[in-house]
């Protein structure tokens, strides 16, 4: 800043004292930076919209006192810039010649220059006259001056704050790196320049302009094409929180500040922190995942709310160019935030996919070598798994002998595996009551056994003794027990009659991929080349 | 407390060097130019290891009767060097590496200016003033 001071005032003093240096000196010098001015503003208007009207309004009362002194410092801040936008309107007649067509009356002074559009000599002598009137507005105004290079006016604020919107709609985001080198590259300052203000402005270093980065940086622009050089470092009426509290809040104004007040301090960490509680929250999921398959869609609803967050806030963020560096956190908190949904979606989905397993059966596209290998032993597999059940049915009946039984049941239980289910009805119907086989049935059928086990306990204490005498007692028990052995068959064929019908089918099924292989294997003989030796 | 700075590009040309200077300036190039070899040799003895695992301070690269020089890399093989007084024997490895940290910091800020082209000398103000603030205090 005191380089500033001390380089500053030169010009001022200059001017004030004598009229006739001023003239020769900073016509030359001022004309030289209003040429430069025009091409800047004229590329910024092509992105400018709806600041006419904000320019009108500042044009007039200012070039009212291009005769006399103005009385407030801001003048003469506003009137380089109105150089500008007369010259603007000049150049920008051919572009938009309805809607200055109107203003042109009220800008009297530019009669001349506006007559040739975009010729050059009508805007020396606009500048020349500009030129003129600068000097006497400063004369009056050393007091105010010091520090007035790096203050933004409220008009100036409005421009700026316009040309953010066209940028950028959302005045609360950030306007990407990339966006901003565009933009200010228009202005025809030197890469350097440029980078020095951009290092100046960015005052968080994230490679995005926030809304008073942004006027920071247009403004320091904007001072630089006038001729002031650049500061050593961002004046105090640039900063960023000075910029958000310094200015007044007009309606929309109030809002943009409001919420730009709460965000890029507060919602940078929220953002992040929100990524990372879901991240955690994930995880924490994650972890204890019992093998069931109602986590994985837990999960997958967790990854499409965490998915759906994130392109949330890369919405919010349309800077996308600055994650690169300048975010840190949130690109790492995404990719990591992938790979842990994709770890979770794998551990999620191993513990499920075990049951399936076991089963041997044959899809079609399997080997047909393999149909062949099992299908002696399909049967046997499947009727390994059925025979257990229709072998329950054979259930112990007192009022028989226990050592026939106990031989046809283990005729039974070895002919069991090896048998078809239809042969199976057959031995239901022999009685059973031996409690070595009942280990055995207990697994497949424990209903069958609870309600059948009260009846061969007794009448397992004494295998020849019972016989004799329990006959009362045990004829009792048995009438019970024939019905619930009844009932216990009924329920057996109708399971035996399902299963030999699956079982025929599965069969025929069998037979009809059988056919479709040979079939297949002819055709593959007839295709293939003949191979000679 | 250092004698001399360097960020040098994945190939191996210098973006930024800067050395106290009322040493000869080009006798620290020429360290720096040599330790060069020295930063890939450790950089390639980590070979097949993920990048996560190695480690970007790369410590002592080696040390000559006056100075000692210090390497560290960044993941995107950028080297930074720097070249330190023997007779300052209060330095430790930590801080050393505070230094190195200091230096990724503000050059991922020089990075993070869209008007840097990667490649491109550094002229950023503030990593120089940074870098000042490193460099040893010149009488």
């Amino acid at each position: 800043m005191e380089s500033i001071k001390c380089e500053l005032p030169l010009p001022r003093f200059m001017m004030s004292k004598t009229d006739g240096e001023i003239r020769f000196g900073n016509p030359a010098e001022l004309h030289g930076t209003k040429v430069q001015i025009p091409y800047l503003i004229t590329e910024k208007n092509t992105f400018k919209r709806m600041d006419d009207e904000d320019k009108q309004e500042t044009q007039s009362p200012t070039m009212s006192p291009l005769a006399s002194p103005p009385s407030s410092p801001p003048h003469y801040q506003r009137v380089p810039l109105s150089h500008g936008y007369s010259k603007l309107r000049s150049s920008t007649e051919q572009m938009h010649p309805a809607p200055y067509e109107a203003r042109q009356p009220l800008v009297q002074p530019e009669g001349a220059s506006s007559g040739g559009p975009g010729a050059k000599p009508p805007r020396h002598q606009a500048s020349l006259i500009r030129s003129f009137s600068v000097e006497r507005e400063p004369q009056d105004n050393n007091s105010n001056y010091l520090d007035e290079p790096w203050r933004i006016t409220e008009e100036q604020r409005e421009y700026y704050v316009n040309q953010f919107r066209s940028l950028q709609p959302d005045p609360s985001s950030f306007i990407s790196g990339s966006v901003a080198k565009n933009f200010f590259t228009k202005s025809k300052l030197s890469i350097p320049e440029l980078s020095y203000i951009w290092e100046l402005s960015d005052a968080d270093c994230d490679g995005a302009l926030t809304l008073p980065e942004f006027c920071a940086a247009f403004h320091l622009i904007v001072a630089r094409k006038n001729g002031y050089p650049l500061p050593e470092g961002l004046p105090p009426t640039l900063q960023p929180e000075y910029l958000q509290a310094a200015f007044p809040k007009p309606k929309w104004e109030c809002a943009l500040f409001d919420s730009y007040s709460e965000s890029t301090p507060a919602n940078q960490q929220p953002r992040d922190l929100s990524r990372m509680e879901k991240l955690s929250i994930k995880d924490m999921a994650d972890f204890p995942v019992p093998t069931q398959d109602v986590t994985g869609d837990d999960k997958q609803a967790l990854k499409s709310t965490v998915d759906e967050a994130l392109p949330k806030d890369m919405s919010e963020d349309p800077a996308t160019p600055k994650d690169s560096n300048n975010l840190k956190a949130r690109p790492r908190s995404r990719s990591y935030s992938s790979t842990s949904i994709e770890e979770a979606m794998k551990r999620g989905e191993d513990p499920p996919t075990p049951p399936p397993r076991p089963q041997k059966t044959h899809s079609r596209a399997s080997s047909l070598d393999l149909n062949k290998v099992f299908q002696p032993s399909v049967p046997a597999t499947k009727s390994g798994l059925l025979p257990p059940p229709p072998a329950l049915p054979p259930r112990p009946c007192p009022s028989q002998s226990e050592q026939a039984s106990e031989a046809e049941l283990h005729s039974q239980l070895n002919r069991a595996p090896s048998q078809a289910a239809e042969s199976s009805p057959t031995k239901k119907d022999i009685p059973y009551s031996q409690p070595p086989s009942k280990p055995i049935r207990r697994k497949f059928r424990p209903e069958n056994q609870a309600t059948e086990n009260q009846e061969p306990s007794p009448t397992v204490g004494g295998p020849a003794v019972a016989t004799v005498k329990p006959h009362p007692t045990v004829q009792k028990q048995s009438s019970r027990q024939k019905k619930a052995i009844q009932t216990a068959i009924r329920k057996n064929k109708e399971a035996n009659a399902v299963l030999a019908r699956l079982n025929s089918e599965l069969q025929q099924q069998l037979k009809e991929v059988h056919q479709e292989r040979i079939a297949l294997e002819n055709q593959l003989e007839q295709l293939r080349p003949v191979t000679v030796l | 407390m250092a004698v001399c700075v360097a960020v040098i590009a994945k190939e191996n040309y210098p973006l930024y060097i800067r050395s106290v200077p009322t040493e000869n300036e080009l006798k620290f190039h020429y360290m720096v130019h040599t330790s060069l070899d020295v930063v890939d040799e450790k950089i390639s003895a980590m070979g097949k290891a993920l990048v996560d695992q190695r480690e970007l301070y790369l410590g002592l690269l080696y040390p000559t009767e006056d100075y000692k020089v210090y390497g560290y890399v960044t993941n995107s093989r950028v080297k930074f060097v720097m070249v330190v007084d023997s007779s300052n024997t209060a330095l430790r490895d930590n801080e050393i590496r505070s230094m190195f940290r200091k230096l990724h910091n503000s050059y991922t800020d020089v990075m993070c200016n869209p008007f840097y082209n990667p490649g491109d000398r550094i002229q950023s103000r503030t990593f120089d003033s940074m870098v000042t603030s490193m460099m040893i205090q010149v009488c």
